[in-house]
């Protein structure tokens, strides 16, 4: 076992561990905190595995924005999580369970990391491959895939993350500068 | 070389998580995950010279600065955001 591997193993470890203490706590500034180190865990995992534009994804919007939409959720409600009332908790471990266990299943016939020859290399991989350069012309082939060959998928993506984006600045950001301004003429 | 600093940074991260979960105030949990990114930043740079992959520096450098913004963000947010209960001076 190389260190490579130690790294993966106890990135991995840290990841369960504040998961479990994001269940158990019930500050609720310190769930976004812990939220925000998940993230960055789980960027520092994407990044070993080499996906490069992943991590920073989750880097930026995990890490990130995410941790101060919380926050900004936060001042809106109570910081404190109330105490659980559900009487039975049986069942939904009973069904995490098992939803677990076939997820854990269904790995067992994935390619494994990394295979040349897993059907996610062989489908359309090797016509980008061929032809993006000389069709598209942009030295990174995913850009070219992202910009071009499904410029219109990641049209409607933008479009969907620009009407999210909106909506939750009229959620957030206007009653803010409302109840800011009040502040102000309060403390004047 | 790189080993020992990579199984070093590990035991600063387990340090820093330690102090998150415990973390008596709101401070000293924006301090841990401010450490916390640094010390991401100190893995992904010492994986990037263990395997010999240099553009891997550049994403260190990216998360540098996400962290920074991201913990000025979370900071300032603190100071003048409004939250319902502790506030200046009483978390």
């Amino acid at each position: 076992m190389s260190l490579d591997h130690a790294i993966d193993i106890l990135l991995l470890a840290f990841m369960a561990v504040i998961a479990l203490a994001v269940v158990r706590l019930r500050d609720l500034f310190g769930v976004a905190m812990l939220f925000s180190v998940f993230s960055l865990l789980s960027a520092g995992v994407f990044t070993i595995m080499d996906a490069a534009d992943v991590a920073f994804t989750e880097a930026a919007v995990g890490a990130g924005i995410s941790t101060i939409l919380m926050l900004a959720t936060l001042t809106r409600t109570a910081r404190e999580e109330k105490p659980n009332v559900s009487r039975n908790p049986a069942l939904p471990l009973i069904v995490v369970s098992i939803t677990g266990a076939m997820l854990v299943f269904g790995t067992s016939d994935i390619p494994r990391f990394g295979d040349p020859q897993a059907p996610v290399h062989q489908h359309v991989a090797p016509r980008y491959i061929e032809d993006s350069p000389s069709e598209i012309g942009i030295p990174n082939m995913v850009t070219s895939v992202l910009a071009s060959y499904r410029g219109y998928d990641t049209l409607g993506e933008t479009t969907v993350i620009f009407t999210a984006g909106v909506a939750v600045m009229a959620l957030l950001g206007m009653r803010r500068t409302r109840r800011r301004n009040g502040q102000r003429k309060d403390t004047d | 070389m790189y080993a020992a600093a990579g199984l070093a940074i590990m035991a600063t991260m387990v340090l820093a998580i330690t102090r998150t979960l415990l973390g008596p105030t709101v401070y000293d949990r924006i301090l841990a995950v401010n450490m916390f990114g640094t010390k991401t930043v100190l893995i992904i740079a010492a994986i990037a010279f263990l395997t010999d992959r240099m553009d891997l520096l550049d994403i260190a450098l990216a998360y540098a600065l996400i962290n920074f913004i991201g913990i000025i963000a979370v900071l300032k947010f603190f100071e003048y955001g409004e939250f319902s209960r502790g506030g200046r001076g009483r978390p």
